[in-house]
């Protein structure tokens, strides 16, 4: 990557006033943890964490033809979108490698917002305008990237209902996946009911200059309800519970979709678009590796990407890597996600990870692979 | 401001040094167990595995990452504190008391003369 100074959100003083581990993150200076990843960790499942996720990027494509083209990029379909709805999907390249995962929101008729990936951000923009200025010169939209005007935070957890509630009421009755145009001191917020936790929780896209002061209001609403400010620690600890793929770990342009273990967000069923004759020919062929949620079955350190995986029957061979590992904080053991080859790819698999040089036994997992007690 | 007893040496490293006779008891400073922050796991040496100074010898992990713990001085491995086994988070607790790692003979003791004074750790942890 090119040297470029680190950037800032507008939260960084927030982050250090508030006591905050600073580290690089795509290029941001960002919070790992505030009092803890474990504590801010239990908060976001027990009670509610916030994140300042202002790293991530927001395009905008308004225009009669907005539909058409994003149709043509992304993988999943967005005529299943009603007005004011999200979904997740990915960006591919012809041969099906994943430039990046993200939300396309509709906003109206003819409006649509994606977040993508801090780290991906001018990758995708790059590929987003080739694309427009080649095979999509005719089609009539206009594609804005709002990214450096635009603050985020997500408000993750139980009590993130009853937190928003006070800032946005409209934001309680948002269903899952559901955004909404809400004021905040007559700023225009998105609030959309989505996350990276595997909570219930709210995402909120707000002007720079109104950033604090919503991050303030939301922390001193929740302070009695066990709100703690939450880092990319805990956020990663929680996604990977909850089996969610990251960019550059489970995806990266080596990567299809398929072997992701994401074939729901592929909509081989819709008009072409960029990647779908691979795709599609992964899903009826099937594909030699997939990736796989596992959990450590005996005592062990936890896992870590790039560890070796291998398999337990007679041949006792190396089947694949870790690609994101943890100690699991609700579970108290090792967990991860990581490719194998396919016919080790099914739940309740024995597998092993290799740690220093010594194999310890590990089980193949449905995702999500922490679920709260019901 | 992390804790140095003065009743110690020190590896540029972090690890502690603590002698009694022809033994040195081991284990990492208040500092690196602030910036390890909250270990969730501990793999210490061998009873019988013979270090030399500068070794990695141990193995802490904290939910993010994992870390190499060097060994101090040289020696063979006498003693490990298997408590940490099951509560790794001693160390982030007590860092100079039940925190300890493990215990070695010395094989020269004039290496003793290579660690920092607490003194001058202080100042390789304030600079």
């Amino acid at each position: 990557m090119e040297n470029a100074p680190l950037k800032r959100t507008p939260l960084f003083d927030t982050h250090t006033a508030l006591g905050a581990r600073i580290v690089e993150f795509g290029g941001w200076e960002m919070p790992v943890f505030y009092s803890g990843i474990a504590q801010e960790h239990q908060a976001s499942r027990e009670a509610a964490g916030l994140f300042d996720i202002s790293h991530m990027g927001e395009f905008l494509f308004d225009g009669p033809d907005a539909f058409e083209f994003l149709n043509r990029m992304l993988t999943n379909d967005l005529a299943k979108l009603e007005p004011d709805q999200g979904q997740y999907s990915l960006l591919c390249q012809d041969n099906g490698g994943v430039i990046d995962d993200l939300y396309a929101y509709r906003l109206g008729q003819d409006r649509y917002l994606l977040i993508v990936n801090a780290s991906r951000l001018e990758v995708d923009w790059m590929w987003l305008k080739a694309q427009r200025n080649t095979r999509h010169k005719s089609l009539q939209l206009e594609m804005i990237d709002r990214s450096h005007e635009l603050s985020a935070m997500a408000l993750q957890g139980p009590k993130a209902v009853g937190i928003i509630a006070g800032v946005f009421p409209a934001a309680v009755e948002l269903r899952k996946n559901q955004i909404a145009e809400l004021d905040f001191d007559s700023a225009a917020t998105w609030v959309s009911r989505t996350g990276y936790t595997g909570e219930d929780g709210f995402e909120l896209v707000v002007p720079n200059e109104h950033a604090t002061a919503l991050w303030d209001k939301l922390m001193s609403l929740g302070q009695a309800l066990g709100l703690l400010p939450a880092g990319l620690g805990s956020r990663d600890t929680l996604r990977i519970e909850a089996g969610y793929s990251l960019y550059g770990h489970e995806l990266t342009p080596e990567t299809t979709p398929i072997e992701a273990a994401l074939g729901w967000a592929v909509a081989l069923d819709k008009p072409n678009f960029v990647g779908n004759k691979m795709l599609a020919a992964q899903k009826q062929d099937g594909v030699s590796r997939r990736c796989i949620a596992f959990k450590m079955t005996g005592k062990s350190a936890p896992p870590r990407e790039h560890y070796k995986i291998f398999s337990t029957d007679d041949t006792s061979r190396e089947i694949g890597e870790v690609t994101s590992g943890t100690q699991s904080p609700s579970l108290g053991c090792g967990i991860g996600l990581g490719y194998v080859e396919s016919a080790y790819a099914k739940a309740s698999t024995d597998i092993e990870i290799e740690i220093r040089n010594r194999r310890f036994p590990a089980e193949v997992v449905k995702r999500p692979i922490y679920r709260k007690p019901s | 401001m992390s804790d140095i007893p003065t009743d110690l040496n020190y590896a540029s490293s972090h690890e502690w040094v603590s002698v009694e006779g022809d033994t040195a008891i081991i284990g990492i400073s208040d500092h690196a167990q602030e910036e390890l922050t909250e270990l969730v796991f501990i793999e210490l040496p061998e009873i019988g595995r013979e270090l030399t100074a500068g070794d990695p010898c141990a193995v802490v992990e904290s939910v993010k990452t994992a870390s190499d713990i060097y060994a101090p001085v040289s020696g063979q491995v006498i003693e490990t504190n298997d408590a940490l086994d099951t509560e790794p988070g001693t160390v982030n607790e007590d860092p100079y008391g039940d925190g300890w790692f493990f215990k070695v003979r010395l094989t020269d003791s004039s290496e003793l003369d290579d660690l920092l004074s607490p003194e001058d750790y202080a100042e390789q942890v304030n600079t």
